[in-house]
C-alpha cells in the first residue's frame, strides 16, 4: 500500500522547515499544504488534526496525525530508517542528539521569539542572550562538519531552519552573524549544499518581509 | 563489566522523580546523590555545564541530561524489563507528544507557585485546563500507556507529589476538577517504583515557603 503523507505547514515556520527537510532527506513523497492564514483563519483539517495546540506543522501519515516538529523528525526517522538516518544507533549518542535538540527548542527558539515580541531594554537583553546561545551551539559543533559528525543528522535538521532567519536577526538586532558566529555560518552554508535544505529553506529576504509584517501587526515597529 | 549508575537529584524535583521511577522499573542499582541547589557541587557543574540543573544521570562516567531524555535512554539501554515506550513508531510519537505537552505545563506552574501575586488565579486556571486535556486523553484506560504503565505515566506522575502544594497556593481542588487524574495517580502510587520515588506531599508543601524566600533573594 502506498503511503499517504500530508504536511500542513506555514512557509516561514522554523518548525515546519525541520519536518520538510526530514521528509526530503528520506525521499518521501508527500503533499505539502500551506495554511495560508494560520493566525486568523486555521483550516478545519488543522483544527481536527491538532486539536490540542492548533499549530503547524502537522504531519498526517495515512490519515493519522503526528504533531510537534521534533517528534515528527524522530517519527520520520523510525518509519523510513534506511535512507539518511538522522539519529545515531548508539543510545548514548542518541541521548546527546536529543539533548541538543531540546536545547534548541527550549532555549534558542524561546529566546528567538522574544527578539520579535519585545522592544527597548528587553529586546537588547534578548539579542544578547540569543548570540550567547548560538555560541554555545557553535562550541558544541567544534571542528565537525555537522552536528551529526560527518553526516547531516538530527540536530542539523532541528537547527537549520534558523539559517534563513539569521539575516532578519542581524538586521533587527543590528549585528553581524558572520562576526559573532562565523563557524555556525560556515556550517549553515555547508548545509545549504544539500538539496533538501537549498530547495526548501525560504529566501531570507522573504523572511525579512514577513518579520516587518509581524512587527506592524503587533505594533512593534 | 558492572554498570555504574549515579543520579544527581533533589528530593522534591518533579523531574528527578521521572528518572528515579524509570531506574526502579528496570531494577537498576544506582547511587542517589542529593544535591544542594543553592551550592551546586563541582560534579553537577561538570556533568551538566549547559543547564547546571538536576536530574543528571551518570552512566559509567558519562552524563545524560533532561529527565524525559533520561527515561528514553534508560528504556533503550535496559530494554528487556518493563518496556517504557511502545514498540510501534506511531504510538511512540503519541507518547512523546504527550510528554512534550506535560513539559509545557511548567511555565504556568512556575507562575502559580513563584509568580507575582495575582497571577495564581490565571495560572491555576490554565493548569486545570491542561490537566483536563490529559484526563480526556487518559479516558477510561488504566494508564496513559493503556494496560501497561509507561512513558506518559512516568512523565506526569512526578507532578503528583506537588498536587497538594498546587491546590493550596492556587486555591482549587484537583479532585473536584479532574477526578480521573486523581484515580489514575492513586493507581500509579501502588507500583513500587512510584511509591519509592515520589516525595512526601506534606514535606513538599512545608518546603514551599522556604523555596519562595530563596527565589525572591536569588
Amino acid at each position: 500500500m502506498a503511503d499517504e503523507v500530508i504536511l500542513l505547514n506555514f512557509w516561514p515556520s522554523i518548525f515546519g522547515m525541520r519536518t520538510t527537510i526530514a521528509l526530503e532527506e528520506k525521499g518521501v513523497k508527500y503533499e505539502y499544504r500551506e495554511e495560508e492564514d494560520v493566525i486568523n483563519n486555521k483550516t478545519r483539517l488543522l483544527l481536527e488534526m491538532n486539536p490540542v495546540h492548533k499549530k503547524i506543522p502537522v504531519l498526517i501519515h495515512n490519515g493519522k496525525p503526528v504533531c510537534e516538529s521534533i517528534v515528527q523528525v524522530q517519527y520520520i526517522d523510525e518509519i523510513w530508517p534506511e535512507k539518511n538516518p538522522f539519529l545515531p544507533k548508539d543510545p548514548y549518542q542518541r541521548a546527546q542528539a536529543l539533548f541538543w535538540a531540546d536545547f534548541i527548542e527550549k532555549k534558542v527558539c524561546v529566546c528567538g521569539r522574544r527578539v520579535w515580541t519585545t522592544k527597548g531594554e528587553e529586546l537588547e537583553a534578548a539579542n544578547k542572550e540569543f548570540l550567547e546561545l548560538l555560541k554555545i551551539l557553535q562550541s558544541e559543533l567544534g571542528d565537525k562538519p555537522y552536528f551529526g559528525g560527518d553526516k547531516f543528522g538530527f540536530v542539523d535538521t532541528v537547527l537549520i531552519g534558523f539559517f534563513c532567519w539569521f539575516p532578519a536577526y542581524e538586521k533587527f538586532g543590528n549585528y553581524s552573524m558572520e562576526s559573532e558566529c562565523s563557524e555556525l555560518m560556515a556550517w549553515g552554508k555547508r548545509c545549504m549544499q544539500r538539496d533538501s535544505v537549498a530547495n526548501y529553506l525560504p529566501d531570507p529576504e522573504r523572511v525579512i518581509g514577513y518579520v516587518l509584517h509581524l512587527k506592524k501587526l503587533f505594533g512593534l515597529e | 563489566m558492572v554498570d555504574e549508575v549515579i543520579l544527581l537529584d533533589y528530593w522534591p524535583s518533579m523531574f528527578g522523580v521521572r528518572t528515579r521511577i524509570a531506574l526502579e522499573e528496570k531494577n537498576i542499582k544506582f547511587d542517589y546523590i542529593e544535591q544542594d541547589l543553592c551550592n551546586k557541587s563541582a560534579l553537577l557543574l561538570e556533568m551538566n555545564p549547559v543547564h547546571k540543573k538536576i536530574p543528571v544521570l551518570i552512566h559509567n562516567g558519562k552524563p545524560v541530561c533532561e529527565s524525559l531524555i533520561q527515561v528514553e535512554y534508560i528504556d533503550e539501554t535496559w530494554p528487556r524489563e518493563n518496556p517504557i515506550l511502545p514498540s510501534d513508531p506511531y504510538q511512540r510519537a503519541q507518547a512523546r507528544f504527550w510528554g512534550n505537552f506535560i513539559d509545557k505545563m511548567l511555565p504556568g506552574l512556575g507562575k502559580l507557585m513563584w509568580g507575582v501575586k495575582g497571577e495564581e488565579q490565571e495560572a491555576g486556571k490554565e493548569f486545570v485546563e491542561m490537566l483536563k486535556m490529559l484526563e480526556s486523553e487518559l479516558g477510561d484506560r488504566t494508564y496513559f500507556g493503556g494496560e501497561t504503565f509507561g512513558y506518559v505515566d512516568i512523565a506526569l506522575i512526578g507532578f503528583y507529589g506537588w498536587f497538594d502544594a498546587f491546590e493550596k497556593y492556587g486555591n482549587f481542588s484537583i479532585e473536584a476538577e479532574c477526578p480521573k487524574i486523581i484515580a489514575w495517580a492513586k493507581r500509579c502510587v501502588k507500583r513500587d517504583s512510584v511509591a519509592k520515588s515520589l516525595p512526601d506531599s506534606e514535606k513538599v508543601t512545608e518546603l514551599v515557603p522556604e523555596l519562595k524566600k530563596k527565589k525572591r533573594v536569588g
